[in-house]
């Protein structure tokens, strides 16, 4: 029961604003000393996995080549495709971005938009704008849902793709008990989820276009 | 045969260019340079280090992280000629070839390593869309590497947060935690009720993301308590469902909290939102209903 403890140092630790990497450090000393575990085996312990779990970290080699597409327009052209729509109500456009970042998040494109490449620049001052002509007052509101909407978007969509960080992590626990699977079957079964994160939180988004139509008559 | 040995050449290389660079570009703030180095280090060299050796190495990368003031810069400097709509495909090639190249060599065994398809292909996919960019839009050598460090840079420390949570798994199940947590909460399911076990799992599996911030490190956690004695072992229910449905599970704590800062506090903060709760507040009646919906769907997959 004392390794519990673990959890206390982790809770802690981002509750106390401490880098998260010192504090998965300290996490994993306290767990293993109340384990009963010398230091030298923690660390061994520690050292080995990350080792052994190096992979997860491979996804980045894609950077070079985003960046390079980035520095010719890579962003403005996303930008344009979603420009595009202009016109429509709070809810519909984002409606559409939630889609867009679905989508394109499955592709394993998860940093192609973002809060500060996609949201602030763009997605935010266009749902404020329409819900300021659908009659809303406070613009916070519009804001925070944009947000909300780029993070359910690439939380619910990114699973899909194959080589993604969360994939290879199931991936990888799942082996060390013994059970081999190809990253596609645990994809696969993430796309349920991403059309009930469509539905529930596109709903919501319609949902919120009525209410603003509805105070707008009253 | 194509495997782990290649990968790993690959990405040292990659972060071996980005210390370089970022140390020619900025010599008096070594703090990025020796961080991409060390990973450069793990990648090349973890294999000979020894386990005590990469423990070593993993403090050192953290102290670098967290004492060499790391940082990122804003500025592009001179503009470039930019490009029209075509820019989509070199990005799109990599996720293309990646998922051709699993069902492909898939089927011509003895080429790649069958359990590395997917990241071997995805590492073909990026090398192609770097020959097409360098054909296409001519760069200075250099110059996607130094766009890739750029792009490192935003990311900073938490690039390695996953694989560092991954390792603290490790310890946890060295520790017997899942053991641990399975004793505490296993009492509260009812035995011999599948709908109990996978509520509990999926509902563990949110509550630890919203304490540890990440669903990453609740997941080791829940599939030992819960996930592979009951679900797996017990019930018989399909690994890649109870781990795919039960991951997607905790992605709803991830937005229920502030411990998941660079997703619900950052953007509140870019947005100059009143309420540094405001992006979490907008996302709780999504989170609840969808947490709900994977319960349903783990249950109703379940044998």
């Amino acid at each position: 029961m004392l390794v519990l403890a673990g959890i206390v140092v982790i809770a802690a630790g981002f509750m106390l604003r401490f880098n998260p990497l010192l504090v998965v450090v300290a996490s994993a000393l306290v767990t293993g000393l109340a384990a009963g575990l010398d230091p030298v085996t923690i660390v061994s312990a520690f050292g080995k996995a990350f080792n052994d779990n190096r992979y997860i970290t491979i996804v980045y080699i894609v950077l070079p080549v985003i960046g390079i597409l980035e520095r010719h327009g890579l962003q403005t052209r996303a930008r344009d495709l979603i420009g595009r729509i202009r016109g429509a109500t709070m809810g519909r456009l984002l409606l559409v971005y939630l889609l867009f970042r679905q989508i394109t998040a499955a592709l394993g494109l998860t940093s192609i938009a973002g809060p500060a490449q996609t949201v602030r620049p763009l997605i935010a001052p266009m749902a404020e704008a329409a819900a300021e002509t659908q009659g809303n007052s406070d613009p916070d509101k519009a804001r925070a849902l944009a947000a909300a909407t780029d993070n359910v978007g690439v939380f619910f969509g990114e699973d899909i793709f194959i080589a993604i960080g969360s994939i290879l992590l199931m991936k990888g626990v799942l082996q060390s008990y013994g059970i081999d699977l190809p990253p596609l079957h645990l994809s696969v079964w993430a796309i349920p989820t991403a059309v009930a994160a469509s539905v529930i939180h596109g709903t919501r988004l319609l949902l919120a276009d009525r209410r603003l139509a509805r105070r707008r008559a009253a | 045969m194509i495997g782990l040995g290649f990968l790993y050449l690959v990405a040292g290389a990659t972060f071996g260019a980005f210390a370089i660079l970022s140390l020619i570009t900025r010599p008096r703030r070594p703090g990025n340079a020796l961080f991409y180095a060390l990973i450069a280090v793990s990648f090349l060299l973890g294999d000979r280090l020894g386990n005590f050796g990469n423990g070593l190495l993993v403090l050192a990368i953290v102290a670098a992280a967290t004492l060499g003031r790391m940082r990122s810069d804003n500025g592009d400097a001179e503009a470039v000629e930019q490009r029209g709509s075509l820019l989509f495909v070199p990005a799109l090639v990599i996720p293309m070839t990646a998922l051709i190249g699993t069902l492909a060599f898939s089927r011509l065994p003895g080429i790649v390593d069958p359990k590395q398809v997917t990241l071997v292909s995805l590492a073909l996919g990026v090398i192609l869309a770097l020959v097409i960019c360098y054909a296409w839009l001519k760069p200075a050598p250099a110059e996607p590497f130094r766009q890739g460090a750029r792009l490192m840079d935003h990311i900073g420390w938490a690039a390695i947060l996953p694989q560092m949570l991954a390792s603290l798994g490790a310890v946890f199940a060295l520790a017997g935690m899942g053991d641990a947590v399975g004793g505490l909460i296993g009492h509260l399911i009812p035995s011999g009720s599948v709908f109990g076990a996978v509520a509990v799992y999926c509902l563990g599996m949110a509550l630890f993301t919203i304490i540890m911030g990440n669903a990453f490190a609740a997941f080791p956690v829940m599939l030992t308590a819960i996930g592979l004695p009951l679900l797996i072992h017990g019930y018989h229910g399909e690994p890649a469902r109870v781990a795919a449905i039960g991951m997607l599970a905790g992605f709803c704590g991830t937005l229920l909290t502030p411990m998941a800062a660079n997703f619900n506090l950052v953007p509140a903060a870019l947005l100059d939102l009143k309420d540094r709760y405001g992006v979490i507040r907008a996302q709780v009646p999504t989170a609840i209903p969808l947490l709900i919906f994977n319960i349903l769907l783990l249950y109703l997959v379940m044998p």
